[in-house]
């Protein structure tokens, strides 16, 4: 086991390292340059010595490879430098967005996992049924409808019914409060997004989680069981439900790596300071040094998620053991 | 008797009601203290927190109520092109030395944040380096002092300002905002100190700060306006988003925005909120500006550049797009009400600014052919924001579509925006000319060719408009500088055609009906220390 997790974190470097490889030669494809958009933003001047001067801070007056070595080996020692663009650590920049993400993908993972896992498993027990009817049908809206439309709605939605009830509008926070600090405030600001946000991530899981049950409740040693006399509660429960769930898991692991970075659209429409949002603007910026870094956490993520959910796989089914 | 008797009741009844509503009008009128004032800045994140270097209005809402400046726009009237009034100085100053000397005095017992006393050699520091930025800095108003020779602190109270030529320029430029005064002893540390910190004198002292979140601030006590700020404190929340805002603001998570929202919202926020919400509106001293490449063919071709103007019916447009996007009044290259400004019949003499458009479409359309560039295809270059360059760059399409001309409209982010105007990858880009306090003769500086202003992206030479500027900047009779802008005015926009001014903008802003004390400009760079700003809860 420990080997198996050795070899993993292993197989993980060249992995980070052509994602490194790759982030640093496309962020330079990109036309544009930092310089020109800092200093001239909003039409002040930048000339050729000043554009110099940045660019000599900025280290793009040395060779490329210098530069990717630099980048590699700060990133070795998990140093990522200062953000091109603020000028402030890039590891602050971060960590200032990161509990707000983090607390997001957790909970809409939890919305997901308590919707989709009891209803894919309903909705496959009592196939074509109205209930199964019911459920695929939620779980199609899920898929189809954009969680940052929905989240507009909401919003929408909870201002209007706000004023209707109480003759004032009312909505959520637009300012992050940690929930260690005020945890009403905190709550009250990031259960709408969890929600659209899980909504759409359940939906998906439920789609998984009906199709991996249907098939596992027609296996061999299903009706083996069934033929013992088992209770059917604990044929599902035990044997059926823990097998079904493989695939699930790893979508769940995917989808949670997602979420770190992805919500890009949903933290603008309900003013989330996210990972998403820092990466857009980092991109537009030009900031190379904070680009770097937002995809090599992504990228990290994935690879621990991965390893995680391949640790988990073992948990599920005692047959699987690693090498 | 009786009668007599009731009219009298009733009269005094009346004087009565006359005088509670006058009270209730003066109460309504006189500035309670206290309360925290929660506002959005359409932005994300300023780059920097220093006023020297930035140029963004996401700097100046997040920042300027921690600083003080040497004069500023008064705020009392902060729509007037000429109400200047003192801040950290005791009386505006009569110039001297054929208007080329300009001496402060500074106020007493001044302190900076940290209880540093702010003395004239602050002042001529932060000056100096907003004038001549050191090595390794960049200040993005150099381009605004090019009259300036020195600035001298003679003594720990005055401050002595030596152009080297007498201009009207001078005044408005020294009350530009952006111009907050730094501490001498932190600037000589480190001059880039300011980027990341703050350490002002102005009526709030910060109080937090969550990168791309909020930023704070709690009233100066020691603040040198006597009983200002009214508020115990501000918070202002980033919010790039426009639903965000409109939503934030009828929900009361924020009482309003400084810089300025569209009709649709402003009409939706009035329906939802009715008496509960107040708009401020004014002209806006930005407008967008077209500008041919003239180092790509056939817009090297005056006539070609001409047509381009022609095409476009101003006088009809501009009212019917102010329905959808923060645009309305029809101006040339300055600022239309300001003194400078041309006048409707002097801008009718204009291409594109004709009365009547048939025959300038006509005209537009035998100069193509003149040209031989008639069906002429080409991409249009535009900046991906909504209000107004995206509405902006749709109508103009439309328009010159009406002569024949084919327009492709290439939307980019800033970013590469920027760099394709610089990099000269373009036919033809919509840009925008916005400036701080009403100042016509720096205003116009983006016209100049790049030689001389940096920031011009039309890749052309014109010594002739050159010495126009130069002769117009150093004229102070007020009649004959008048008719140099219309000669300089012309020239731009017609006998070489360099670019097309399209309607400037229009600010509006959205404020609960609690928030007192703040008066719209024409410009959302302008008025936002806060000090005045009080809330009627």
């Amino acid at each position: 086991m420990y080997r198996y997790i050795v070899n993993r974190v292993l197989l993980a470097v060249p992995t980070l390292v052509g994602a490194a490889a790759l982030v640093f030669v496309l962020m330079r494809l990109i036309p544009g340059d930092i310089c020109m958009v800092r200093l001239g933003s909003g039409g002040a001047s930048a000339d050729a010595h000043a554009l110099a001067v940045c660019h000599a801070e900025l280290g793009f007056d040395r060779p490329l490879v210098l530069q990717f070595l630099d980048f590699a080996w700060g990133f070795f020692r998990l140093d990522f430098g200062m953000s091109m663009w603020s000028g402030k650590p890039v590891a602050e920049e971060i960590a200032a967005r990161l509990p707000i993400s983090l607390e997001i993908a957790v909970m809409a993972s939890v919305i997901a996992v308590l919707i989709a896992i009891p209803l894919g498993t309903i909705s496959a027990l009592w196939e074509n049924s109205w209930i199964d009817h019911v459920v695929r049908t939620v779980a199609i809206a899920g898929i189809a409808t954009p969680s940052f439309w929905l989240g507009i709605v909401s919003i929408l939605v909870v201002l209007d019914l706000s004023h209707a009830l109480f003759g004032a509008a009312w909505m959520p926070p637009i300012d992050y409060v940690p929930f260690w600090q005020d945890p009403l405030r905190n709550l009250s600001m990031v259960i709408l997004p969890a929600l659209t946000v899980g909504y759409r991530y359940s939906a998906v899981t439920m789609r998984m989680a009906r199709s991996a049950m249907l098939e596992v409740v027609r296996e061999d040693y299903i009706r083996t069981a069934r033929a013992k006399g088992l209770v059917e509660r604990l044929i599902i429960n035990r044997h059926a439900l823990k097998n079904a769930l493989l695939p699930v898991v790893t979508l769940i692991g995917i989808e949670f790596a997602f979420l770190i970075g992805g919500l890009v659209v949903t933290e603008q429409v309900f003013n989330l300071n996210g990972v998403g949002r820092l990466f857009v603007l980092a991109v537009q910026n030009q900031d190379y040094t904070l680009t770097q870094a937002l995809v090599m956490l992504t990228v990290a993520v994935f690879v621990f998620i991965n390893l995680v959910v391949d640790l988990l796989y073992a948990w599920l089914d005692p047959r699987i053991r690693f090498g | 008797m009786m009668k007599t008797s009731g009219l009298a009741a009733a009269g005094l009844g009346t004087a009565l009601c006359l005088v509670a509503t006058a009270g209730l009008g003066w109460a309504a009128d006189t500035p309670k203290r206290g309360g925290t004032l929660t506002y959005m800045i359409p932005a994300d994140a300023p780059p920097s927190l220093d006023g020297h270097r930035e140029n963004t209005f996401a700097t100046m809402h997040a920042a300027a109520p921690f600083y003080s400046v040497l004069i500023r726009v008064n705020p009392d009237n902060p729509s007037s092109t000429t109400d200047f009034v003192c801040d950290l100085c005791t009386a505006m100053p009569t110039p001297t030395d054929d208007g080329k000397t300009y001496t402060f005095k500074i106020r007493d017992g001044v302190k900076f944040h940290d209880g540093t006393p702010l003395t004239a050699n602050d002042v001529a520091a932060s000056w100096r380096a907003i004038i001549h930025p050191p090595e390794g800095t960049s200040s993005a108003r150099e381009s605004l002092y090019i009259m300036v020779d020195k600035v001298e602190a003679p003594d720990p109270t005055t401050v002595v300002f030596r152009l080297k030529f007498a201009t009207g320029a001078f005044m408005p430029a020294l009350a530009d905002p952006f111009t907050w005064i730094y501490e001498k002893a932190i600037l000589d540390k480190d001059p880039r100190w300011y980027e990341k910190n703050i350490m002002g004198s102005g009526p709030f002292k910060p109080a937090g700060y969550e990168i791309g979140q909020s930023i704070k601030g709690v009233r100066n006590p020691d603040y040198h306006h006597a009983g200002q700020p009214y508020l115990d404190g501000f918070t202002a929340i980033f919010a790039p988003k426009e639903a965000v805002r409109v939503d934030a603001i009828r929900g009361d998570r924020a009482a309003g925005e400084f810089r300025g929202l569209p009709p649709a919202a402003r009409d939706q926020l009035q329906q939802a909120l009715g008496d509960k919400i107040v708009m401020q509106t004014s002209d806006w001293n930005c407008g967008n500006v077209i500008t041919p490449n003239h180092k790509k063919k056939p817009f090297d071709d005056v006539r070609v550049r001409q047509a381009l103007a022609l095409a476009v019916d101003q006088w009809h447009g501009a009212p019917a797009l102010s329905r959808i996007a923060n645009v309305k009044t029809v101006g040339g290259v300055v600022f239309p009400g300001s003194p400078l400004a041309a006048t409707k019949a002097e801008l009718e003499t204009l291409p594109g600014f004709w009365p009547d458009i048939e025959k300038s479409r006509a005209e537009a359309k035998r100069l193509l052919k003149e040209a031989g560039a008639e069906g002429l295809t080409f991409e249009l270059l535009n900046r991906n924001v909504d209000q107004p360059y995206k509405f902006v760059g749709t109508w103009l399409i439309d328009e010159w579509s009406k002569i024949g001309l084919h327009a492709t409209q290439r939307v980019v982010p800033t970013g590469p925006w920027y760099e394709a105007m610089r990099s000269e990858n373009f036919d033809v880009v919509v840009e925008a000319n916005c400036n701080s306090v009403v100042n016509p003769l720096l205003d116009v500086q983006k016209y100049l060719p790049r030689s001389v202003f940096t920031e011009n992206y039309g890749n052309f030479d014109d010594q002739a408009e050159i010495d126009l500027y130069q002769k117009m900047l150093h004229e102070t009779d007020d009649a004959k500088q008048r008719a140099l802008m219309r000669a300089f005015e012309k020239q731009v926009l017609d006998t070489q055609a360099h670019a097309m001014v399209v309607t400037y903008w229009n600010r509006i802003i959205p404020l609960r009906s609690y928030v007192k004390g703040w008066k719209i400009g024409p410009s959302h760079y302008v008025n936002q220390d806060l000090a005045d700003v009080w809330l009627d809860q």
